[in-house]
């Protein structure tokens, strides 16, 4: 048994077919990422080697908008951890208790992570076209006309609007984290308290919260690094527009590489985004990890 | 004595009637909130369905939001035969498909490396492994671009079925790893004396205890290729090899005045995954909380 299981050439053999595909697609490019992220290069010519500048541009140049498009990847991580999973935490909570009927209400609740984005957001162009949209249309019936708006177009609610179906889409999917952690809660913690006279609001906060902090601690890191690399809703409703007021650095990225053959900077943009990713999950373990002691 | 025994049911009555009468009140407003909550995430889906069976003039104005009148099933033949739907629809169930295939097949051969044989730095590379976990599809746009293009091999299946089979493959070697730590040694054991070498152990003992853990990953697998978006719209760009996601992108830039067989497409593209969720709803679910949560 011993001798089966400690033949180096099986091994290698076994393990060799993952570690090549994990290494040629996943290891590799971050470091050919890196490295033509030094380059002025169109993807096919001579690459130029014009060391830090791509970097030096990126963060100066207004022309391409990095940092506000960094901003708001920024600012809708803010919204996804102050309002989204407050949402998802609020229900997770209430469904967790034990109702009837909760298991149906969280299937529901989990349709949109389901559902394609670029469905997803075909279906949010048309809630908010001017003049056929649903939103426009109820408002309208309500008679509030002056509250309608060219949502998408207008570069004052661009972003907001643009916003709102990300933070809805993922609602359901913290949740049904979420609130697979609260039923792991032993039931006897439960009881205990409640024989000891704690109220609903006590049990949540000292008993249920503490426990699920592993699960907390995922859903920010998600919530956070996905408004970092959020790209499919934004390209499907505005693709950056109106004037970059919805750009994110995905959007930037894509269209440095295939608008302007700009391929050294786009790998810039790309070597960026992967090092905030690491660093921000890094960030908000430590945070939890403080917490906990 | 009596009154005195009505006065005691009577306050014990009004003791348990007022917190019970508290307590309903306070349960109606959650019930109301969750179908209130539940309505939100459901119109989207209904209001496709119904709009997809609707003409122009019902869209724009005469009935936004209520059922179709006329129930108008040839938006349903234009997506499929102008929008070339059914050609997309093939394509990502072949790109899914064999990337569950590629995924399934080389997780379980790392897995089985991984948990049942003795070596200096399997933890180790367990820990890379689940380094995939983090890293950010962006990563590998600008080289995998390059090189498939370098390569010709833009537009083909293999240009996003070896890439999504890569990003997968974390996600199903923690998955396996689970399962297959469960497998008691014995099994093993017993087909080491019965003759088998490492491979029969593989492909007759172990392999066939792992339906629940290929069940998680195909689900988890397929959901993100039937739904990805960026690779299959910079990789792909000929209308031969359009997935879904791609092909609904342009089908709706064709018919930007004409919702109905935009929306005969999105439901088209949805469904599956909607009467498989009706179905299996749990498992579903489970598969996303496994591909969330370290085991």
């Amino acid at each position: 048994m011993k001798k089966v299981y400690s033949n180096k050439l099986t091994i290698f053999l076994f393990i060799l077919p993952a570690l090549l595909l994990f290494l040629l697609i996943l290891v590799a490019p971050i470091f050919m990422s890196f490295y033509y992220s030094f380059f002025n290069w169109n993807g096919f010519g001579k690459k130029e080697f014009i060391g830090i500048s791509n970097y030096i541009e990126l963060f100066t140049s207004g022309s391409i908008g990095f940092p506000k498009a960094l901003g708001n990847a920024l600012l809708l991580a803010v919204l996804s951890v102050g309002i989204q999973l407050p949402i998802a935490l609020g229900f997770a909570l209430l469904l967790g208790k034990g109702r009837k009927g909760e298991r149906g209400f969280l299937s529901i609740y989990f349709i949109p992570v389901l559902i394609s984005t670029v469905i997803i957001g075909q279906l949010w162009l048309k809630i908010y076209n001017p003049s056929y949209g649903i939103l426009n249309v109820a408002l309208r019936a309500l008679g509030l006309d002056k509250l309608t708006r060219i949502w998408l177009g207008d570069i004052k609610t661009a972003l907001g609007a643009a916003f709102v179906p990300i933070l809805w889409q993922y609602v359901g999917y913290h949740m049904l984290l979420m609130y697979a952690g609260i039923k792991s809660v032993p039931t006897e913690y439960r009881e205990a308290a409640m024989i000891d006279g704690a109220r609903e609001g006590q049990i949540n906060r000292y008993i249920v919260l503490p426990y699920i902090k592993p699960i907390l601690k995922i859903s920010t890191i998600f919530a956070v690094t996905g408004s970092l690399k959020s790209f499919d809703l934004i390209y499907v409703l505005t693709n950056g527009g109106p004037l970059h007021a919805t750009e994110v650095p995905s959007t930037l990225m894509i269209s440095m590489l295939f608008l302007r053959n700009r391929y050294g900077m786009g790998s810039t943009i790309a070597f960026l985004l992967i090092i905030l990713c690491f660093a921000f999950a890094l960030i908000i373990g430590r945070i939890f990890k403080d917490k906990e002691g | 004595m009596s009154k005195d025994i009505i006065n005691a049911v009577n306050n014990d009555i009004r003791k348990d009637s007022i917190p019970a009468r508290k307590f309903k009140v306070k349960e109606v407003w959650v019930y109301f909130i969750f179908i209130f909550w539940a309505l939100i995430n459901l119109f989207p889906v209904y209001w496709m369905f119904t709009f997809s069976l609707k003409s122009n003039t019902e869209i724009f104005g005469e009935n936004v939001a209520g059922l179709p009148r006329e129930w108008l099933w040839s938006n349903y033949e234009r997506a499929l035969k102008v929008g070339n739907i059914g050609r997309y629809f093939f394509n990502s169930v072949v790109v899914a498909v064999s990337t569950i295939a590629i995924v399934m097949f080389i997780s379980l051969m790392a897995t089985f490396a991984l948990t049942r044989f003795f070596w200096k730095g399997r933890k180790r590379m367990n820990q890379f492994f689940m380094l995939g976990l983090t890293i950010p599809i962006h990563a590998s746009i600008v080289p995998i671009y390059v090189t498939l293009s370098r390569l010709g091999l833009l537009n083909t299946y293999f240009a996003l079925i070896i890439p999504y089979s890569a990003f997968s493959l974390a996600m199903a070697i923690l998955v396996c790893t689970g399962f297959m730590q469960e497998l008691p040694m014995e099994l093993d054991e017993a087909a080491c004396i019965d003759g088998c070498g490492a491979w029969g152990i593989f492909f007759r003992i172990i392999v066939p205890l792992m339906k629940p853990a290929v069940a998680t990953v195909s689900i988890y697998t397929f959901l993100q290729c039937w739904n990805e978006l960026m690779f299959a719209n910079i990789f792909i760009s000929d209308s031969v090899h359009k997935t879904l996601p791609v092909g609904v992108q342009a089908l709706s830039g064709q018919y930007m005045t004409e919702w109905g067989p935009v929306g005969a497409a999105l439901v088209l593209a949805t469904f599956p995954t909607l009467i498989f969720y009706a179905f299996f709803s749990k498992k579903i679910q489970a598969s996303f909380i496994a591909g969330a949560i370290k085991g």
